[in-house]
């Protein structure tokens, strides 16, 4: 048994062993996880992929003389951004894309540009065109605005991601006639490819199914800097079916994000363009787990053959939100780049990039080791498998019309 | 024996013209098409791969040309922007020819150029642009 507060004192005098999510597999196999838990401080863990459900909030500063944004409309890059909040804060939304974009009116779309680009090309240092058209008020006389900003020209620029890090998701198929374009990629007909999206062994829930050292306050790497969850994810939903091990056997728990973007970098946060479906945010997220005992270490040296997944067919199970999975496979079967669902053989490909994922967890390893990055004892737990949390459907309610009088 | 790499772009009035019949027939060349499509407003795109004895080819290219056909040599056409690309994987499931692979161990994808035939599939499911089509 650890606590936090002596494993960062290890740190501090850099003599804490820190592995990655990897690296604690073979140290487990090899030694035990009792040794491994008295041994290891801590296991370092990384995903990089597509998150939507990101965002970015600025305070772009005042103007002379004032304008009053809030209430306005403001376009960064032609992107679209959301004015209901004070006189000059905005925000950007990683899935936002310019009123002009054709969309999907020739199918399908390519939606090349959108909030995710903003947020990619701000925090690579680089200008974007602020245009704005406000009301004008007594006190805020100005109605309108165009100029060129950076991150630098403003107040605060904050990384607020209300769903990131899906502890496990659907591997995607496609079982119709023709090709489909989804949030999951381009999905050949008659099960023609399978395409799945988590780092599997390595990413941060599914290293800490039980939410044992993951909570609300924990710092993290984000976004090439750091960061702290802030809240449980939106559709957080720990009470589904897991494995003996309490690893969920489909899309589980989520993290809130929160960081400081002008200290993150732009390889860390992707413009991302999916055809015929969006635009979005790739994030790289990095979270340490502080080897308490023996179950912190049995669970973060969980391995791709121990984790499963949900084979979902896309052209009408998923949209129609009915039908069941065709099929579960494990992490390690789809790292091979073949499945095999009804006795069809399908080729295999990731949306997350396991590669970048290793690379986190290498940083977050080395920043510990350094004694630059310290570890934090939650301020709250998130709900867990006692929470009772249900996840629930839109239940649609009609709206009766009153006539006007 | 010569193997070459070309896209065809014909005009709307040469889409009825039956010009890989006549390059197999009156050229003899090794026909392989490797891509084609016809636009809304009926312009052709072909891309062929073509083998045939050096001199055969040439004459072959000659008629195009004469035809009123645009060719051009499919050397420089996909180009992989390394730094874009996050080796997500995504384009390799869909790449017919495996030119787009994953090494296993680092879990990094590689591009194999001689092994491209330029279908796009790639550049339509690259997410972050990583693939560029130059013709």
């Amino acid at each position: 048994m650890k606590t936090i507060e002596e494993i960062n004192e290890k740190i501090k005098k850099g003599k804490a062993l820190v592995l990655t999510a990897e690296e604690i597999i073979d140290f487990v196999r090899e030694k035990g996880s009792k040794k491994a838990a008295e041994e290891v401080d801590v296991v370092t863990t990384g995903t990089f992929g597509p998150m939507c459900s990101s965002s970015a909030y600025f305070n772009v500063g005042h103007t002379k003389p004032r304008i009053k944004l809030g209430g306005g409309t403001v376009y960064l890059n032609d992107v679209p951004v959301y004015t209901g909040l004070a006189a000059v804060d905005i925000l950007l939304g990683a899935t936002a894309i310019p009123d002009d974009d054709p969309r999907n009116a020739v199918f399908p779309g390519q939606f090349a540009y959108g909030g995710g680009h903003v947020i990619e090309e701000l925090v690579a240092g680089k200008e974007v065109r602020l245009t704005a058209a406000a009301y004008g008020t007594d006190c805020y006389p100005r109605k309108k605005l165009e100029t060129r900003i950076s991150l630098e020209d403003m107040n605060e620029a904050v990384l607020f991601n209300p769903r990131n890090c899906y502890q496990n998701y659907n591997v995607a198929v496609n079982v119709s006639d023709r090709a489909i374009f989804t949030y999951m990629g381009v999905l050949q007909p008659r099960l023609g490819n399978a395409n799945y999206c988590s780092a599997g062994q390595l990413s941060p829930l599914l290293c800490d199914p039980l939410y044992r050292t993951i909570g609300i306050g924990t710092r993290i790497f984000l976004g090439g800097g750091t960061g702290h969850v802030a809240w449980q994810g939106t559709q957080h939903n720990p009470c589904v079916p897991r494995t003996e091990l309490g690893v969920p056997r489909m899309g589980a728990g989520t993290l809130a994000v929160i960081g400081d973007l002008k200290q993150m970098g732009s390889r860390w946060l992707r413009g991302t363009s999916f055809r015929g479906y969006g635009v979005t945010l790739t994030v790289g997220i990095g979270v340490p787990i502080p080897i308490l005992d023996e179950e912190v270490v049995i669970h973060a040296a969980v391995r791709d053959e121990d984790i499963v997944s949900q084979v979902v067919d896309y052209s009408e199970t998923y949209p129609q939100r009915e039908g069941e999975s065709l099929a579960e496979v494990t992490y390690a079967q789809l790292k091979t780049g073949e499945i095999s669902i009804n006795g069809k053989k399908i080729h295999t490909a990731s949306l997350s990039s396991y590669a970048m994922a290793r690379e986190i967890a290498g940083i977050l390893k080395d920043w510990i080791q350094k004694g630059e990055f310290l570890l934090t004892e939650y301020v709250q737990q998130l709900p867990s498998l006692d929470s009772g949390i249900v996840f629930k459907e839109l239940q649609e309610k009609p709206i009766r019309f009153k006539k006007a009088v | 024996m010569t193997t070459t790499k070309v896209v065809l772009r014909f005009p709307p009035d040469l889409t009825d013209q039956p010009i890989t019949y006549k390059l197999i027939k009156e050229y003899d060349l090794m026909v392989n098409i490797l891509r084609g499509h016809i636009t809304p407003k009926e312009e052709g795109m072909l891309v062929l791969e073509l083998t045939g004895a050096k001199k055969k080819l040439e004459r072959g290219m000659d008629y195009l040309e004469k035809l009123g056909v645009e060719t051009q040599r499919l050397s420089k056409d996909v180009k992989w922007l390394k730094e874009r690309c996050t080796h997500c994987t995504a384009c390799t499931a869909l790449c017919p020819t495996q030119a787009l692979w994953i090494d296993r161990d680092t879990m990094t994808v590689g591009f194999e150029k001689d092994k491209c035939i330029a279908c796009e599939m790639c550049v339509t499911v690259c997410p972050y642009s990583a693939m560029e089509l130059l013709f």
